[in-house]
């Protein structure tokens, strides 16, 4: 019993410690912030990075999914009479959530298990102690740039997953499932409100920071050797998914609970 | 002058340094030898920052090295890593000139790569290099191109982290005649870290044997041989037997 109860005790403390360095970690990004100096060109790269070459396994990931929703809703709303909804259901069940949840996850294995592999073997190749050596501040060179890029470019990657996956949808309801072009259109259009838009951008730019956070952070505490590499990006985004979800879930109460 | 007293390093429960006391003078090669695990590189580490000690102090001209204006500390600095540590993402030439593209010492992007090929001109490399990726150089260039790096900013004190392990005999030649001769045409401190007794020899003003935590013996390299110490004896003869267990 007393054995259980120190494992339990050891764990809540273990967890509460993770908890600590996370938060001390995303402090020290966000104070870097404002304090120069900026590495524009590292800014530049991460966008490119993080935004640009991500764009097509968002586009692919939006358009299935958009697809196979209008497929689901018709089958599913032809058990009570209701095949009609697919437009706003397909254009609120991306916009509100699909879109970010699937760009956020896609980019948690694209992008967050990159850097974290790209960080973690710059450390144990002692570069990040290069870096240093080079009055370079790690966080400020690694770090900053790839959160404050992820943050800023995923609104955009959620929009366009947005605007793919309704098309997705429009594509296998017009041709698949008889519906008139124009009249899903202006359904699509009608039944969004200006929240669903901002509600999906914002989650965009929380699950970006997320994403690269995590990263970051796994790939700066990586240990020695290619198993250091690999628990680090195994963890890394083990640990954005999870931080993902949970903060669409509170995302989601935020902007709709009412 | 580089200075170490009472130097503790500890990593969970292995005490890594137990009281090291050790001075550089300035202008002098100083290499520290010692087995494999010894803390060798925990020592020059501690010096830099990148590793805090438990206890002691280091100072760098009467300047505790934890304090004050680390850029500015820092600046004084080149250190060439064991493995090189080059960034992978980046041109041969920018790995040189890191320092110069950006930060106080920051130059003309035009004057940086010139400074850049002219040190890999230094190091025996040719301009050819300084476009080419880190992955793309056998060991012995990249080790060189650390070895540009590390004097591209002309510091005062220069580091050298077994500046020969992995390389072939010529090549590792090469390394300790560039060192010896650009430490003394520098006029830098360097402090080297080594178990290469060939690069002791080509390298040292001075050295010390770290052992067990702390500093065994120190002296000139020309007394080595007679040190009198079974611990330095069994080491720079590579002797199976002796006070040091070769199994640790």
């Amino acid at each position: 019993m007393i054995g259980a109860l120190a494992s339990l005790g050891a764990g809540v403390l273990g967890l509460l410690a993770a908890i600590g360095r996370l938060a001390a970690f995303t402090g020290q990004t966000i104070s870097h912030l404002v304090r120069p100096p900026f590495y524009g060109r590292e800014f530049a790269t991460a966008l490119l990075q993080i935004g640009y070459f991500s764009l097509p396994v968002v586009g692919l990931t939006a358009f299935f999914t958009g697809g196979a929703l209008a497929l689901q809703i018709y089958s599913g709303g032809a058990r009570f009479n209701a095949e009609s909804v697919v437009p706003q259901i397909v254009a609120i069940g991306m916009v509100r959530e699909l879109g970010p949840v699937l760009v956020g996850l896609m980019i948690a294995a694209r992008v967050t298990s990159s850097i974290a592999a790209e960080i973690a073997t710059m450390k144990v190749t002692e570069q990040i102690d290069a870096l240093v050596t080079l009055s370079t501040h790690p966080m400020k060179y690694l770090t900053l740039p790839r959160v404050l890029a992820a943050t800023l470019v995923m609104p955009i990657l959620v929009g366009v997953g947005d605007i793919i996956g309704i098309y997705g949808g429009f594509l296998v309801g017009t041709e698949r499932l008889g519906f008139n072009a124009a009249a899903y259109l202006q359904n699509t259009a009608d039944f969004l409100e200006p929240s669903d838009i901002v509600s999906s951008l914002a989650k965009g730019a929380v699950f970006g920071f997320i994403a690269a956070l995590m990263g970051c952070y796994y790939g700066m505490n990586s240990e020695r050797g290619a198993m250091g590499v690999g628990r680090a990006t195994k963890s890394s985004v083990v640990a954005a998914a999870i931080l993902i979800l949970t903060a669409n879930f509170l995302l989601t109460e935020a902007f709709f609970s009412a | 002058m580089i200075t170490l007293s009472g130097v503790h390093k500890t990593f969970g429960t292995n005490a890594v340094l137990r009281g090291v006391d050790l001075s550089v003078a300035k202008g002098e090669s100083m290499v520290v030898i010692g087995g494999s695990g010894t803390g060798k590189s925990v020592l020059i580490k501690s010096v830099l920052g990148l590793v805090k000690p438990d206890s002691g102090t280091i100072t760098v001209d009467g300047k505790d090295v934890n304090k004050g204006d680390r850029d500015a500390f820092l600046a004084r600095f080149g250190m060439l890593f064991q493995g090189g540590a080059l960034f992978d993402s980046l041109p041969v030439w920018q790995n040189v000139a890191f320092r110069l593209l950006r930060g106080s010492l920051k130059k003309p992007k035009d004057q940086a790569r010139a400074i850049a090929v002219e040190k890999l001109r230094r190091v025996g490399l040719g301009s050819d290099v300084a476009d080419r990726l880190p992955a793309e150089l056998s060991g012995g260039m990249q080790k060189r191109v650390g070895l540009a790096r590390a004097i591209a900013a002309e510091p005062e004190i220069i580091f050298f982290d077994e500046p020969t392990t992995g390389l072939d005999p010529i090549m590792a030649g090469v390394i300790n005649d560039l060192i010896r001769e650009i430490v003394t045409e520098m006029g830098a401190t360097a402090v080297t870290i080594t178990h290469d007794m060939t690069s002791v020899r080509a390298i040292a003003d001075k050295v010390a044997m770290l052992h067990a935590g702390k500093i065994r013996w120190t002296g000139p390299v020309g007394d080595m041989d007679a040190s009198g110490d079974p611990y330095v004896d069994q080491f720079i003869h590579g002797r199976a037997t002796g006070p040091i267990a070769a199994v640790r």
